[in-house]
């Protein structure tokens, strides 16, 4: 893969308290996602090489069908991105999401999103910017500071 | 987290910083040189003002080979909205809801 542009990325980050651990469970387990990813449920074990996908809320339709690129619980998780959820972006090529996590004192986490490789992914690049992420990760940061609406994992 | 939103509140307070967000918005990921570029401020007072946006949380500053490049950070602007917009939105949202309710029920 060639470097990525520097200049076709969007960074985005807040202060959340919880633990790293804590963290990572809210990306990597469906009873998390489902309270803050649009009511997608994500299916992955987190695993470098592991497949990387969020199912639509009926269950019926796949919005993410990508691939975990690099792990390292609890502090770093590189995904694929493919707007699967949208027709008219889904055919363009994949781009790639970095989820960093750091320990800051207070049992405060920092959480770093950057969403890059998005040079020829122009439709993508503005769907997630505005609301996209800034909707996801303000929902992610409330669902572990209150716990709202948890609701138990299974089948 | 009074502390942060304090600190974005003080940073959006002056029109040079607000200036420097919107360069970002219109254009992410550049160097104090492209961003001092249009102001009529010297750079070590561009930087300065940069210093303040990166503390709020507003800037996000990376390395990149030798440059340094400055992402617009909007999360801290939505979180200032989930705090404060939605609590004051949330009634007269509320009433229109119920209105549509009234209005669709024929009975």
């Amino acid at each position: 893969m060639t470097e990525p542009d520097p200049r076709a990325a969007q960074v985005y980050r807040l202060f959340i308290k919880a633990t790293p651990e804590a963290v990572w469970d809210a990306i990597t387990k469906p009873e998390w996602t489902a309270q803050y990813f649009y009511g997608a449920r994500v299916e992955t074990t987190g695993e470098a090489g592991a497949s990387f996908r969020y199912r639509s809320p009926n269950g019926m339709e796949l919005w993410g069908d990508e691939t975990v690129l690099e792990s390292d619980p609890p502090r770093r998780l590189v995904v694929g991105w493919r707007s699967l959820y949208d027709e008219s972006l889904r055919e363009e090529p994949a781009s790639q999401v970095t989820w960093e996590i750091e320990p800051q004192d207070g049992g405060v986490t920092l959480l770093t999103l950057t969403h890059d490789r998005l040079e020829q992914s122009p439709g993508t690049a503005a769907d997630v910017s505005g609301t996209g992420w800034m909707f996801v990760l303000s929902g992610l940061k409330s669902a572990l500071e209150t716990g709202s609406g948890l609701v138990p994992s299974g089948t | 987290m009074d502390e942060e939103g304090d600190a974005v509140f003080r940073a959006l307070a002056d029109p040079t910083r607000r200036h420097l967000l919107d360069r970002l918005f219109e254009q992410d990921a550049r160097t104090l040189s492209e961003l001092e570029a249009d102001l009529p401020m010297s750079r070590f007072g561009v930087a300065k003002h940069l210093k303040v946006l990166e503390d709020a949380g507003l800037v996000v500053s990376r390395k990149s080979g030798r440059q340094k490049l400055h992402y617009l950070n909007p999360v801290p602007i939505r979180l200032i909205h989930d705090r404060w917009i939605d609590k004051y939105t949330e009634r007269r949202v509320a009433a229109l809801a119920e209105l549509k309710a009234q209005l669709e029920d024929p009975s």
